[in-house]
């Protein structure tokens, strides 16, 4: 053998195993490089008056995001009603009721949903919720954040019904209770945390999103009463407020990235940790 | 023969008949069936409209313009001429820079994880790339104008120009905002993609394929270049396709670093446009309904890439995770 070759054939081995490891390293440290920016950028500005004020008018110093964080609570809370019924109902279908053909096309359809653009959304929800009422709303924005926490709400249902043992359900049966008694009273109930963590991962998804608000919930620089106003929310604050041309306004956009940033990492910690304890890789 | 199979399944009891769906009625098992049966057509319903209100709305620019809206390239709300290409381009050009880098740093990081490291330490790196999946948007475009754009204006701008400015990609003016800056933002982005969906392909090969090769006098690398990755290739392949569909999709991000400016030009450096960023930028102050509507084309038309490269995304990991990308 060509001892050169040997050699060389050693070192490429060396030389790429390290570049992958640090490709790997290299990436997470991009979160930390991420996460460092914010809280470093971000801490300054955090203070008190970010949580209790209104926002000031353009040019002035000082002020708060007090409307877009409750606009940003009422956004979810609409999410939650529109889509996690439709999600965790369809998820039951599919792990317990589906047959092969109809599940299959609506296993296919939920992750074609989730695959659509979030801005194509914020167009579907214009066209269903803001066009025929003429005027932008909490509720149509709502409307398109509920779509979209319908597909990882239907997987993660279906995934961790699908995980529990059908001694269980078979158990259940032989005492005689019917099909749907066995569903409501014993699958459902120890499948629960599983489901309610995956819930909350769709919904620190879409707490995230800036896209489909654009021309639903439009944004407010006051307090938006009621549902049928155009309403603020801290993506769409961040987005605003990072394209403007003054300094204290990036300030409190920074201030709102590590906000928002902090939520959803941590929501998405917990319930990472809860899903792969119970063994059930998530979405 | 899928059809049939569905009423073969259910396992349907002898003695079925008018009394025993009465009684399964009474015990509320048809109607928990038909009610969740009547949600999971909800989404699909859901997703019919959609795909039906994207193709209605556009209706006015498609009859105005028909094909010619994909390659013309004037975009002039004033006169109501509406091509799309500048926007095309961008949204291509911005997707394939951003799977240049990503595609080998995250095909690396999984490689990494899958092959070498520890079972503990890949989940735990895993774990974190999964977090790093879930920063939202938003605050990707807020770290790129205040990082990336400046790093780009000072450091990765002239460097590239100094070493490879004979390339037209690398030349003309650089102003931080630009196909490139959005590129390398989309690619963080698009990156956890690549990796988790990869490792999980990469763990899938069987175990005696590396120590075949290894057993064959190859080196690691050797095993895991030549054995490991070609036996995972269409799943990774869709990994690939899967980063790809969100790069194009992706809008607030791109939007905020790409400089918007409808213009076709080979310099990766010039401010470009994508289609998600228009829509987004220009939707709420669209006046007329023939503007609205080839906005909304636009949303169709990028609603069809997506749509065409998330199947075939899952129908590259199906086929891996079935058998196996081994060579026939």
């Amino acid at each position: 053998m060509n001892r050169a070759r040997i050699i060389w054939r050693k070192s490429l081995n060396i030389v790429m195993l390290s570049l992958t490891g640090v490709a790997a390293f290299g990436v997470v440290a991009v979160l930390f490089l991420i996460l460092g920016y914010f809280i470093y950028n971000g801490g300054h500005s955090l203070n008190w008056a970010f949580f209790t004020q209104l926002p000031k008018p353009t040019g002035e110093t000082g002020g708060g995001m007090a409307n877009a964080i409750v606009g940003s609570l009422k956004l979810l809370f609409l999410s939650a009603l529109f889509g996690l019924p439709v999600g965790l109902m369809a998820g039951i279908y599919l792990a317990e009721f589906g047959g092969k053909t109809f599940a299959y096309i609506i296993r296919y359809t939920v992750d074609l949903l989730n695959g659509v653009p979030s801005i194509v959304i914020g167009i579907f929800a214009y066209a269903l919720a803001v066009q025929p009422v003429k005027h932008f709303s909490t509720v149509a924005g709502g409307f398109a954040l509920g779509i979209m926490v319908i597909p990882i709400t239907v997987r993660a249902s279906e995934e961790f019904l699908r995980a529990i043992p059908n001694s269980l359900r078979e158990g259940a049966m032989a005492l005689g209770a019917s099909k749907w008694k066995t569903i409501a009273s014993v699958i459902l109930p120890a499948a629960s945390g599983g489901i309610i963590t995956g819930m909350l991962l769709s919904l620190a998804r879409v707490a995230g999103e800036t896209a489909p608000l654009l021309f639903t919930a439009l944004g407010n620089q006051y307090w938006s009463p009621g549902w049928s106003q155009p309403t603020s929310a801290l993506p769409l604050m961040i987005y605003e407020y990072a394209i403007s041309a003054y300094d204290d306004l990036h300030r409190q956009a920074w201030a709102a990235g590590l906000v928002l940033l902090g939520l959803v990492l941590l929501a998405n910690l917990g319930c990472r940790l809860v899903m792969n304890r119970r063994g059930v890789r998530g979405v | 023969m899928a059809t049939t199979a569905t009423s073969m399944d259910r396992a349907v009891p002898p003695e079925a008949g008018p009394r025993s769906f009465v009684h399964r009625l009474r015990h509320g098992d048809e109607v928990a069936h038909v009610l969740t049966l009547m949600f999971a057509a909800l989404i699909l319903l859901v997703t019919s409209l959609l795909v039906f209100i994207l193709w209605e709305k556009s209706h006015l620019s498609r009859a105005q313009f028909g094909w010619s809206f994909l390659w013309t390239s004037v975009w002039d709300p004033v006169f109501g001429h509406f091509g799309a290409l500048p926007f095309i381009y961008g949204t291509l050009v911005t997707s394939v820079v951003s799977l240049a880098i990503a595609v080998p740093l995250g095909l690396a990081a999984a490689i990494f994880l899958a092959e070498l490291a520890p079972r503990t330490l890949s989940d735990y790196i895993a774990f974190l790339i999964d977090l790093l999946a879930a920063v939202p948007s938003v605050i990707y475009g807020l770290f790129g104008i205040f990082i990336v754009v400046p790093l780009m204006r000072t450091t990765i701008g002239p460097a590239l120009k100094h070493t490879l400015g004979f390339l037209p990609i690398f030349s003309g003016p650089n102003y931080g905002v630009g196909f490139l800056t959005a590129g390398i933002v989309l690619a963080i982005m698009i990156v956890p993609f690549i990796i988790s969906v990869s490792r999980e392909v990469l763990l899938t090969v069987p175990r005696d394929q590396r120590e075949a090769a290894m057993g064959l006098g190859a080196t690691r690398w050797e095993a895991t270049w030549k054995v490991v990755v070609p036996w995972a290739r269409t799943g990774v392949m869709g990994s690939i396709f899967l980063a790809l569909a969100r790069a194009l999709g992706e809008t607030m991000a791109v939007t905020m670093v790409i400089g918007n400016d409808p213009k076709i030009v080979a310099s990766l450096f010039a401010p470009g446009y994508t289609i998600a960023a228009v829509i987004a930028n220009e939707f709420t102050e669209a006046t007329g309904d023939l503007y609205l509507s080839a906005l909304i084309e636009l949303g169709l038309v990028l609603f069809l890439m997506t749509f065409i490269l998330n199947g075939l995304a899952r129908l590259l990991i199906l086929a891996t995770e079935r058998g196996g990308g081994r060579p026939s």
